[in-house]
């Protein structure tokens, strides 16, 4: 019998690192994301539009200057982790430790603190709990990936159980609605992530995957690749724009992801992201 | 909209009746005075005082509404950062404040066919923030400070002292909407 090495990984590692990653994604926007923003800002053809994309730029240098958070509303702490199955996690569990990570993220690292009790409102205090997705994958490292989700945007999203009949034409018109429902409300430029397939829970969760895409990466399936072109081009033309005040660019891009799903479903999430598109990932 | 590019119009806080009926959707603003910051929970507690003939934490025949809750203050800092919160999730309580004196709110995204029937009907004006720069933001704030409702945390009511905040007129008392008008303007029909 071959020999299975395993990695002992000390939950405090996995604290520390939770930790660092919301405070960096909070405080220095991704360079992809400034990038794709500095090229709207030369495409953007509203003059406010442009002036709207420029001051968002603009906050972005400052949030990274003065480790300052980039927006105010710095998020329901989202994190992917991807445990390798060859990795034992020592001293505690993996919930507690991703929680304590974001506990101190968030007070030590001046961030607000955005979680409440769905009925009563009462804040916890502390922005736990997190929404943890795990994954059992090959190898003997974790990969975390911490995506703080602003409300505003989360708020415009939606989910819709289509028919088979609806088809391709069903999703682009689903998508195109839940953009132009949202209007200015999400903080345009956004960018929009679609999950098509598996279950209600499934699409959800591939809408959200779909958002830690860099913009304009196009999918690697040519019928999804398609379909995000000509939704990037209808959404753009809606006229949204910048802030809501009109203009050319009302979305930095259309990312898809799609899995099989059962012979009488065809379901389809549309997550909306802010402009403050924040992730930051370790492996460790 | 051409002119949007062009030089704000400076107001001093509270905006007098005649400022208010003088701006129209499109206008570019400064904003210097004070603002209170309200949000999801504090508006339901104004309203609840309101329904109850209590007495608010707050004049609403001068204040200037402020949909926002700002990030904790780091050390040497006014403020942290501090931006808008879209403003649509006041809106079921928003005519009631109207009714009641409040003439002038800042946040950002579009409001109800009936918040905007208010603003027409007792002259009131809706200004849009841009969301999401709120490290910029907070270096328009010169003073900070809890005035009610402490134990909401972030979404308690602060007395901010504003400085050449810039906004731009959504709603004006005319009943015209800035996010329809441009979106409108901006908008190519699509095949």
């Amino acid at each position: 019998m071959a020999e299975i090495k395993i990695r002992e990984i000390d939950s405090k590692t996995i604290t520390q690192t939770v930790k660092k990653l919301f405070i960096d994604a909070n405080t220095n926007l991704g360079d992809d994301v400034v990038c794709s923003l500095q090229d709207a800002v030369g495409r953007e053809e509203s003059p406010l539009g442009k002036q709207v994309l420029e001051k968002i730029v603009e906050n972005a240098q400052i949030a990274r200057q003065e480790k300052m958070p980039i927006c105010q509303d710095t998020g329901l702490a989202v994190v992917f982790v991807e445990i390798g199955q060859d990795v034992h996690i020592t001293g505690g569990n993996l919930k507690d430790a991703v929680n304590e990570g974001v506990r101190q993220a968030y007070q030590e690292g001046f961030l607000r603190k955005s979680v409440c009790d769905p009925l009563t409102r009462k804040n916890t205090q502390d922005n736990t709990p997190a929404v943890i997705h795990t994954e059992i994958v090959a190898g003997d490292r974790i990969k975390i990936i911490a995506m703080p989700k602003g409300g505003g945007s989360e708020n415009m999203s939606a989910a819709k159980m289509l028919t088979p009949a609806a088809g391709s034409e069903g999703i682009k018109k689903f998508v195109l609605e839940t953009v132009e429902n949202a209007g200015p409300n999400p903080c345009p430029p956004i960018m929009v992530g679609v999950g098509i397939g598996g279950s209600l829970e499934e699409a959800c969760l591939l809408a959200k995957k779909a958002l830690l895409r860099t913009p304009g990466e196009k999918s690697e399936d040519a019928r999804l690749a398609q379909m995000e072109k000509e939704l990037y081009e209808n959404i753009n033309n809606l006229g949204i724009g910048p802030g809501g005040l009109g203009g050319r660019i009302t979305t930095l891009s259309v990312s898809m992801e799609m899995l099989p799903c059962h012979i009488a479903s065809l379901p389809v999430a549309v997550n909306i992201q802010c402009h403050v598109a924040r992730h930051k990932e370790i492996i460790i | 909209m051409s002119k949007a590019a062009n030089s704000p119009r400076r107001f001093d806080l509270p905006l007098t009746a005649q400022m208010i009926s003088s701006l129209r959707a499109g206008d570019m603003v400064s904003l210097s005075g004070e603002v209170y910051t309200a949000r999801d929970v504090a508006h339901r507690r104004l309203y609840e005082a309101l329904s109850k003939g209590e007495k608010l934490p707050l004049d609403l025949k001068t204040a200037t509404i402020f949909y926002a809750a700002p990030a904790p203050t780091p050390p040497g800092k006014i403020i942290g950062s501090v931006g808008p919160t879209t403003s649509y999730r006041m809106d079921a309580f928003t005519p009631a404040l109207i009714e009641h004196g409040l003439k002038a709110m800042i946040g950002k995204g579009s409001r109800a066919p009936e918040v905007i029937e208010a603003i027409k009907k007792y002259g009131a004006v809706y200004f849009g923030a841009i969301g999401g720069i709120a490290a910029l933001s907070a270096k328009r704030v010169a003073k900070a400070e809890i005035v009610a409702y402490e134990d909401l945390g972030p979404e308690a009511i602060r007395k901010l002292t504003i400085v050449d905040f810039p906004a731009i007129v959504i709603n004006d008392a005319q009943g015209n909407d800035l996010y329809l008008s441009a979106r409108e303007q901006w908008r190519i029909a699509s095949k």
